[in-house]
């Protein structure tokens, strides 16, 4: 598998769109600092862009790789590697490279901003490392819907369907929720509600950390109500750690099953 | 070499292989024969273990490939469509093979036999289709395995590097090697293989030898003996 990762790896950092992203977070974090002014101020900017945008990217990056590389995937298949570490090679490849490009193209000005001198390095790290596991969780289930669909249309109209549920209509569905059943105690559906979005967990999680009570929406105050700040944070990490094992298992699984 | 027994694939409701029996002994060149859609490349990429049969039992030199992945170190394959990853060089791609199924020294040989010391620090995806094709061959013939696939192997390739290609299969054939080829273009069956497996609607139709097939048909050449099997099925 580590192989097969170097080799996935290696493509990857010489292909031009993983520059093209690593100058877009370059140019972000330039931005964000010059018009903010300030390290916390631009983390919060930041986040907002990072919960939306991050899952875009692993999604379609992801689903790009796995049809642009289909026959390099069958030249591997008549190696002697067993299928689960071409497929998780590959992915790891993917997702290592995303992450490397979000967390070098934001670490390089914030550094020079002097982060190591200011108080936000730990809201920023925060940041770096939900930014990772969206990276991670989004490129798995990319490969999901990638390994489940040979239609390269299709596969890419289901991954854009998955970002656009997760990251915008989720969010509508859930407030709706809220208003229709507002006469019932929602403390748990809404925890339970927040848990299954990646996106959501995510953003709960960085605005905890962050102690903004100003931009605390519904799910964070019950989050910060029910679970106390740290204990939310550890629960928050291992959904999302299951966030990643499950479709990486899914991953290992089909692959074994699938015909080539 | 490779024992078949009650094969059957198919892939949603295309039945593709209904009930193959095969033995391929060990030593010479087999033909895969048969008309478009018959299921020639899947039945050579179930004996990989790239297409995974509904049912039966593959046993390549009498090691069951179900759920084994180490089998495949006794068998080149050469596939249908060369294409690589285009990022890479051609020497990174070799290199990258031999990384992954360990040393071999024959690489070279192959790239001065096939004119391809120029191409070596070029990108894959900047080659033409012929170019492909023979770091395809050099990608199967660097290894010495005793199974070597060959699907389609004279697509795109030029009258000299053919030449270079029989050339190779004979001597492959000369160590003792058995090697399964699959081709559409009958001049070049006839001349190199030993025995031929015909394959229609999913099944084994006929094997055995050229001669054999001319004198079951009555043809006087290949070309029309197989012309006569695929007329036959159509009037019945």
């Amino acid at each position: 598998m580590l192989k097969i990762l170097k080799y996935s790896f290696y493509d990857l950092i010489r292909s031009r769109w993983s520059y093209v992203y690593l100058a877009f977070y370059l140019l972000l974090g330039i931005v964000l600092l010059f018009l903010n002014n300030d390290l916390s101020k631009a983390v919060i900017t930041l986040m907002n862009v990072i919960i939306v945008l991050v899952p875009l990217i692993g999604t379609i990056f992801g689903v790009m790789y796995y049809y642009n590389s289909k026959e390099f995937t069958e030249l591997l298949l008549a190696q002697p590697l067993r299928r689960s570490s071409i497929f998780l090679g590959q992915y790891l490849g993917v997702a290592l490279s995303l992450s490397m490009s979000l967390i070098i193209g934001l670490g390089i000005p914030f550094v020079f901003y002097g982060l190591f001198k200011s108080n936000a390095i730990w809201n920023f790290s925060l940041l770096l490392i939900t930014g990772t596991f969206l990276t991670f969780i989004f490129t798995a289930l990319a490969f999901n819907i990638a390994l489940s669909n040979e239609n390269k249309i299709k596969g890419f109209g289901y991954a854009i369907l998955l970002w656009l549920f997760l990251a915008v209509i989720y969010d509508g569905l859930f407030l709706m929720s809220l208003i229709i059943f507002e006469d019932y105690p929602l403390d748990k559906l809404s925890l339970f509600g927040s848990m299954l979005n990646p996106i959501d967990l995510s953003r709960t999680l960085i605005l905890l950390k962050l102690d903004i009570s100003a931009l605390l929406g519904y799910t964070g105050a019950v989050f910060k109500k029910f679970f106390g700040t740290n204990f939310g944070l550890i629960v928050s990490f291992a959904v999302l750690i299951i966030w990643v094992m499950l479709p990486v298992w899914r991953i290992s699984a089909k692959s074994k099953k699938k015909d080539f | 070499m490779v024992t078949i027994e009650n094969l059957h694939k198919r892939f949603s409701k295309n039945i593709v292989l209904s009930g193959v029996n095969l033995e391929i002994k060990s030593g010479g060149i087999f033909a895969v024969l048969g008309p478009n859609g018959s299921g020639k490349t899947t039945l050579i990429k179930s004996i990989l273990g790239m297409v995974i049969p509904n049912k039966g039992i593959i046993k390549v030199m009498d090691e069951n490939i179900k759920k084994n992945a180490h089998y495949r170190n006794k068998i080149d394959y050469l596939p249908q469509i060369a294409n690589f990853p285009s990022n890479l060089k051609v020497k990174e791609l070799i290199t990258m093979i031999k990384d992954l199924r360990g040393a071999t020294n024959e690489d070279e040989a192959l790239i001065s036999l096939f004119g391809l010391e120029p191409f070596l620090n070029k990108k894959l995806g900047t080659l033409s289709g012929g170019t492909k094709q023979k770091v395809n061959l050099v990608l199967t013939f660097m290894f010495d395995s005793p199974l070597v696939i060959l699907d389609e192997p004279t697509t795109g390739l030029d009258p000299i590097s053919l030449i270079h290609l029989k050339e190779l299969i004979q001597k492959e054939k000369a160590k003792g090697k058995t090697i399964l080829i699959t081709s559409h273009i009958m001049s070049f069956v006839e001349e190199v293989s030993d025995e031929i497996v015909f394959i229609l609607e999913g099944k084994i139709y006929f094997k055995g030898t050229i001669s054999e097939i001319k004198s079951n048909t009555k043809q006087p050449d290949f070309e029309h003996a197989i012309a006569s099997i695929l007329t036959q099925n159509n009037h019945a």
